[in-house]
């Protein structure tokens, strides 16, 4: 049966095309391929999903060969929406590929464009359906050498550079990880996460466990660009090709937070990680800093993506700020975020490439006026941006409500104070460009007839913002989803 | 506490904050590169040490031999000097851009040149 094997279709579907890609002569038969893959991804993700919920955690043996031996792909009530999401992202943002590409890169880097996206898209998907810990590693390597190519290609020359640090920086994280998982091995002798998990309170109190541990939360804090380990994000983002970025901020954050809450609480478990190890003080110092100067770095930038950019080092705070508390709804919060942030995150990159694309820039300047010439796509902005905020009856409000009960309940309101300047914070910098769309006369340089953006463009953008309000509105899917995870996650591996 | 004993460890450590310094010192982005295979080169040795069993003898299956060194940690990194070797692939072939783009490969001038 084909059902049987959708664990590995998931990955080697992706990855078989890539090639395929690579030797398409032309970029529309690149870019019908990508397309049809990355629906079928997204079907697949759904279809595995549906089962984990139905019927419990699916276990898939790579090759026939049994774990813990050989590589397991298990999907359970953690990593079954996280596939969900990266999925929909990547599937979301392919008919924009189509404009933006066409217009940014030469006929024949195309089909090799397209070929580095399904890399980064089987990358991204294996990371998270993996159970085994090597594995996670080449995954990861896969995702990051994709992902670095696609920076490379913006536009400008800076683009090079912005890169190069991400892939310096990206390389030292993942060793770091390589690092810490020998040593799990080391201790062990196993690389299956489940196995690991059985045999790690053995040995919980040695040197060598805390090093792995140290190894695995920077490795994997370096690859989600927590602060102060974001240097490379800002401007790997703001010089990448716009959708890129709203792909790269729609998923590879989000899977670096999946990443390290699978080690966290499945691998290490959540009594090593916060009782034996001082992780939850630290990724709640880590978090608020990241929140506050994200934010206030955010205010004063010119240039759109970068200041998105930033506000994506802030919301990554919140993400990990709801994870340092260890307790269910700060768990809920920080993967009702995780969706949140991908849905809102990649509208806003959307809607910078919808206005990159009629107005060839992104920055503050060119969006005077633009409430009246593009009003559905700064529509979506609006609407994102305020889900950013955290207004109610938008997803940002879901995931800052829950970070708000879980800071009472554990007693910390100096934190809970912390997250609302936050929130004030994104209202000053989102509330800049709406008041310079909106209440400000056209440029005079701007042309005369600026349209709106392309249906291609148009509709991804749409539905995404359509579903930052949606799912604000309708808690009870996301939310639902979330609490099962955060309880599967808390009490172990089931 | 065996310090001796532990020599592999030794070298590993030694050699990765060796990478680790060039990486983080030098303005050149091949000397950067440079660091960064060290550092890598580093941990695939500590993976590899750790495979060694005392008195074991090459993991090869002959009659007369039951002591052996744990194959798994070489096969492990083999995979990992491949990843790094695609990624030294991908960072040459991004200097060789940034060479074509800036005239230069020194990380300050670069920067001079992007704020001039």
């Amino acid at each position: 049966m084909i059902t049987a094997h959708l664990p590995a279709l998931q990955v080697v579907i992706p990855l078989l095309s890539a090639p395929v890609c690579a030797v398409l002569g032309r970029g529309v038969f690149a870019w019908v391929v990508t397309m049809v893959v990355a629906w079928v991804a997204f079907f697949i993700a759904a279809a595995l999903l549906f089962e984990v919920v139905t019927n419990g955690p699916v276990s898939y043996e790579m090759g026939g060969w049994a774990a813990p031996w050989g590589i397991e792909y298990r999907i359970d009530r953690l990593n079954g929406p996280v596939l969900v999401i990266v999925a929909a992202i990547g599937a979301l943002v392919t008919p924009c590929l189509r404009y933006n590409i066409a217009r940014e890169l030469a006929p024949e880097q195309q089909p090799l464009f397209y070929a580095a996206f399904l890399l980064a898209l089987t990358g991204l998907l294996g990371i998270t359906i993996t159970g085994d810990a090597f594995n996670l590693y080449v995954f990861l390597e896969i995702a990051s050498l994709a992902s670095y190519t696609l920076v490379a290609l913006g536009k400008t020359r800076r683009a090079l550079p912005a890169a190069f640090q991400y892939l310096v920086l990206g390389t030292i994280g993942a060793t770091f990880m390589l690092i810490g998982i020998g040593l799990l091995y080391m201790m062990t002798g196993t690389l299956n996460m489940v196995d690991l998990a059985e045999r790690l309170p053995a040995v919980h109190e040695l040197r060598m466990t805390r090093a792995a541990f140290a190894f695995i939360v920077v490795g994997a804090g370096l690859k989600l660009a927590l602060f102060p380990l974001h240097l490379w994000m800002p401007n790997a983002y703001t010089y990448a090709p716009s959708v890129v970025s709203a792909f790269l901020a729609g998923t590879a954050t989000k899977v670096g937070i999946y990443m390290l809450a699978r080690f966290v609480f499945t691998v290490f478990g959540a009594d090593f990680s916060f009782n034996i190890m001082p992780l939850g003080e630290l990724l709640m110092i880590f978090a608020l800093a990241g929140i506050l100067v994200g934010s206030l770095v955010a205010i004063f930038q010119t240039n759109m993506k970068r200041m998105l950019a930033y506000s994506s080092v802030a919301q990554i705070g919140y993400m990990a700020l709801g994870m340092s508390f260890a307790n269910v709804n700060g768990l809920v919060a920080t993967l009702v975020h995780m969706f949140n942030h991908a849905a809102m995150k990649g509208t806003l990159f959307l809607v910078l490439a919808c206005v990159a694309y009629r107005i060839g820039a992104s920055n503050l300047k060119a969006m005077r006026g633009l409430g009246r010439r593009m009003p559905f796509t700064m529509a979506a902005f609006v609407a994102a941006g305020f889900s950013l905020v955290g207004l109610p009856l938008t997803v940002g409000f879901v995931s800052k409500w829950y970070l708000l009960v879980a800071a009472i309940e554990s007693g910390r309101w100096p934190v809970a104070v912390l997250v609302l300047v936050g929130s004030l914070l994104a209202f000053v910098y989102i509330w800049r460009v709406i008041e310079v769309a909106y209440f400000r006369e056209p440029h005079p340089d701007a042309p005369e007839v600026i349209r709106e953006a392309p249906l291609a463009l148009l509709i991804p953008t749409l539905v995404l913002a359509s579903a930052t309000i949606y799912f604000g509105i309708d808690t009870d899917l996301t939310v639902g989803v979330a609490r099962v995870a955060a309880l599967t996650l808390l009490g172990g591996y089931q | 506490m065996d310090v001796l004993g532990h020599y592999n460890y030794w070298i590993s450590i030694a050699l990765m904050m060796a990478g680790f310094y060039l990486v983080i010192a030098r303005a050149n982005l091949m000397k950067k590169l440079v660091g960064l295979n060290v550092f890598q080169t580093a941990v695939f040795l500590l993976y590899i040490s750790i495979g060694k069993v005392s008195g074991g003898t090459a993991p090869i299956a002959k009659e007369g031999f039951t002591l052996y060194s744990n194959p798994l940690p070489s096969v492990l990194i083999l995979t990992a000097i491949v990843v790094s070797v695609s990624m030294t692939a991908v960072a040459l072939a991004i200097i060789v851009r940034i060479r074509e783009a800036y005239g230069t490969v020194e990380e300050d001038e670069i920067l001079e040149q992007d704020e001039a």
